[in-house]
């Protein structure tokens, strides 16, 4: 098993090794910066423990823990 | 010479846009801290030296791929109108992300000027930017600016006007994409030019597009796609071959990092920005919703008893008006029914919705700072999860809280949804969100028959709007839009201080827009109402003559069983169709007619109101059933006119009319029959 962004705990980080997936979610990851070989940092969960907020390529993030299922780590 | 010059203005969301638009044109739009503000392109004039120039904003947009309406209003708004010059915005504090869509801005052929905004908070962070470096390394012109400070922006006309008239050469960069990807743009390119109709497209642009097979420019062409769609390359199991999008895009973004290292010098660790640490505290997992909760409570006590303060002053002085505009018009020998047309049906009737101006115009306060701060991102965040559960994205409550104050922007809001699934649920639920124009019916009927508990009860009408709307998304992705769920991938832009520049123009906008309304529809409204409640085949007759009378006593059977079964209550009702604030102008007019305004001096009796309901049979339970009623039946015409345009079908229109009167009498029924019941 990949470990993947969804792995992460809030305060832990790691390089994006590739994103899988399809479509517009897929899309609008990589339009955001969301790529392979980028640097990603778990900022915190929601109160309600989805989506969680990433900080990548100097701004912050938000996304769903499935869609960060699809974010292969190195 | 003066010669026309069309610039266009493109960037990301929240890059300051609309702020520069506005320095630029003197225009006065808001702007609001959370993506999506401008969803539709706006014009606006600018005159610079001799120079005559158009500015059109476009919507804010990440990247130019075709995977939103608002990401294809901005290209194509590029590629098929031909703007002489592009202005592209860019968050110099968010420099690398934004160079991407600079990149694509690029590629797309059309003269591109840098302007790097926010040059000033980059420069707070720590960032070095080395503005002739990047220039040279992009070879497109580079002009620093901050828009909230009109820094700048000289340069900057200078240097488009410049680009447009050629008075400087234009040479950009490309981005160059590795062996491999030349080697097919290059094929592309040889295929393209045997094609006939794309002589206004860039060749290289739209071999990118060709590569990475996008389903507009494949249309175009009369391409097909080629067999390796995204999910059969998925099942060959194979994670490491990848699709020619995600490589174009790798490739975009390395070229991006290799400029930015030659050009900016980034702060060694990031410390914690201020946003930083006030989001830990707002977003807590702990905190986080307690303080949502508190924010929406303190907003509607805030707007209700800070606009209290005011109400009765504006309140006083149309009684006072009255009494001049009858004297004056008794002494000028008017007729009387001229002077019950000025005194009954106009002053009463604008003067009654007037009298709430202050609270809503709080209410747009409130709004306004938390959309300029930042905060409305964050909700997206913290209630993502909660509006999944019914089958819409976290982005979805952002246009629900701009309901609050008016339906019609909300509805406009929900482009920013990319799902047309969950777009299309969204408009239908958002005229639940109590707009501000129904708060006056609250503030009159609560005012008067729970004088202790007036903004509990007006919170408890919101909240019960925000339930029937989750109802409804609930129902509607059960039945009629069943699918799967839509994507959630949004920025958390920095926290940033409301200015009282910023949220003084965009209150004003709503307060003026108001305004506007008091003095055209409710004015004819007013004139209308009178006209019916005064009249009908045979001339001038009492009241309960008349063809108001007539058409209220016939709806009176379908309200009877919700506690309000007089003609006065349906009449208002239906005249409420106009605008919702109108309940309480033909309210104001029914019953002034009958007591003179002003007579029944009760301790903070609203227009003179309270006794004259009490004595129309209403009591607490048929008020707050009434409140209800006119919470969630259906929108005003003005809202209807926007789901058409938006929705664009009459059949979700009439469904939503439909749907939206159904629901407004089963709640009411069921408040008034069980309130009745348990004896209140």
């Amino acid at each position: 098993m990949n470990k993947t962004l969804k792995d992460l705990q809030p305060k832990e980080s790691g390089k994006i090794a590739k994103v899988l997936g399809a479509g517009p979610t897929k899309r609008r990851l990589m339009d955001m910066g969301v790529v392979a070989g980028t640097e990603i940092y778990v900022e915190k969960k929601a109160p309600l423990g989805d989506p969680i907020e990433v900080k990548v390529r100097g701004y912050n993030l938000t996304l769903r823990q499935e869609d960060a299922k699809n974010i292969i780590m190195e | 010479m003066a010669q026309n010059i069309t610039i266009a203005l493109a960037g990301n969301p929240n890059s300051g846009k609309t702020t520069l638009f506005n320095a630029l044109t003197g225009a006065r739009h808001s702007v609001g801290n959370w993506p999506g503000v401008t969803v539709e392109k706006k014009e606006g004039k600018v005159k610079y030296k001799d120079h005559n120039m158009i500015a059109v904003d476009l919507p804010g947009t990440y990247s130019l791929s075709p995977y939103s309406l608002e990401e294809m209003i901005a290209r194509n708004y590029i590629v098929d109108e031909s703007p002489d010059v592009v202005i592209n915005i860019v968050d110099a504090s968010n420099i690398e992300r934004n160079l991407y869509l600079s990149m694509q801005l690029i590629e797309l052929g059309k003269p591109v000027v840098l302007a790097l905004n926010m040059m000033d908070m980059a420069e707070k962070r720590g960032y070095k930017i080395n503005v002739e470096k990047l220039s040279e390394s992009l070879g497109v012109p580079v002009v620093p600016i901050v828009a909230t400070q009109k820094k700048g922006l000289k340069e900057l006309l200078d240097k488009a006007v410049d680009i447009a008239l050629k008075n400087i050469k234009y040479s950009p960069n490309q981005v160059n994409y590795g062996k491999d990807l030349e080697k097919k743009i290059e094929e592309a390119i040889q295929m393209l030019k045997t094609k006939t109709n794309i002589s206004k497209y860039n060749l290289r642009w739209l071999a990118l597009k060709v590569i990475e097979e996008d389903e507009v420019v494949m249309d175009l062409l009369n391409l097909k796609p080629s067999i390796q769609t995204q999910e059969e390359l998925a099942v060959t199991g194979d994670e490491l071959l990848d699709d020619y999008e995600s490589l174009i895009a790798d490739q975009r973004y390395q070229y991006v990092s290799s400029v930015i290292q030659k050009c900016i010098k980034k702060p060694k660790d990031a410390a914690l920005t201020t946003s930083d640490k006030i989001d830990k505290v707002i977003t807590n997992k702990w905190l986080g919703l307690p303080i949502f909760a508190g924010l929406m409570y303190f907003v509607f006590w805030f707007s209700i008893n800070v606009g209290e303060i005011f109400l009765d002053m504006i309140d006083e002085s149309f009684g006072a008006l009255g009494e001049v505009a009858e004297a004056s018009l008794e002494a000028a020998g008017s007729a009387e029914w001229l002077i019950s047309l000025v005194v009954d049906g106009i002053i009463g009737g604008v003067g009654a919705v007037m009298t709430f101006l202050p609270q809503i115009a709080f209410l747009f306060v409130a709004i306004s700072i938390l959309e300029d701060s930042g905060y409305m991102a964050r909700v997206a965040f913290i209630m993502d999860r909660a509006m999944r559960k019914i089958g819409l994205s976290g982005k979805a409550f952002i246009p629900m809280l701009i309901g609050f104050g008016c339906s019609v922007p909300a509805v406009m809001g929900t482009r920013t949804l990319e799902d047309e699934k969950d777009r299309l649920a969204s408009i239908l639920v958002v005229p639940f969100m109590s707009c501000g124009a129904r708060a006056p019916i609250y503030i009159l009927f609560a005012g008067i028959f729970f004088p202790q508990y007036t903004s509990t009860i007006v919170f408890a009408l919101y909240v019960l709007g925000i339930i029937v709307a989750i109802f409804s998304a609930l129902l509607f992705k059960k039945t009629l839009f069943k699918g799967e769920q839509t994507p959630f991938v949004m920025e958390l832009p920095p926290y940033r201080f409301p200015t009282l520049g910023g949220t003084g123009i965009s209150v004003l906008e709503r307060v003026k827009g108001y305004l506007l309304r008091a003095g055209t529809v409710i004015f004819s409204a007013s004139i209308l109402i009178w006209f019916i409640l005064g009249f009908n085949f045979t001339g001038m007759v009492d009241m309960e003559q008349s063809i108001g009378a007539s058409i209220g006593n016939f709806m009176a059977p379908f309200f009877k069983p919700l506690g309000f079964g007089s003609w006065q209550a349906g009449i208002s009702l239906i005249t409420g169709l106009l605008a919702k604030e109108v309940v309480v102008s033909s309210m104001a007019v029914i019953y002034g007619l009958g007591e003179a305004v002003g007579e029944a001096a009760m301790e903070g009796d609203v227009m003179g109101m309270a006794g004259a309901l009490k004595a129309a049979g209403f009591t607490g339970m048929s008020a707050l059933s009434f409140m209800v009623f006119s919470l969630l039946y259906l929108p005003c015409v003005a809202v209807i006119g926007v789901i058409k345009k938006e929705t664009n079908s009459w059949k979700w229109t009439w469904f939503s009319i439909v749907y939206t009167t159904l629901i407004a009498w089963i709640v009411s029924f069921v408040v008034y029959q069980v309130g009745s019941l348990l004896g209140f």
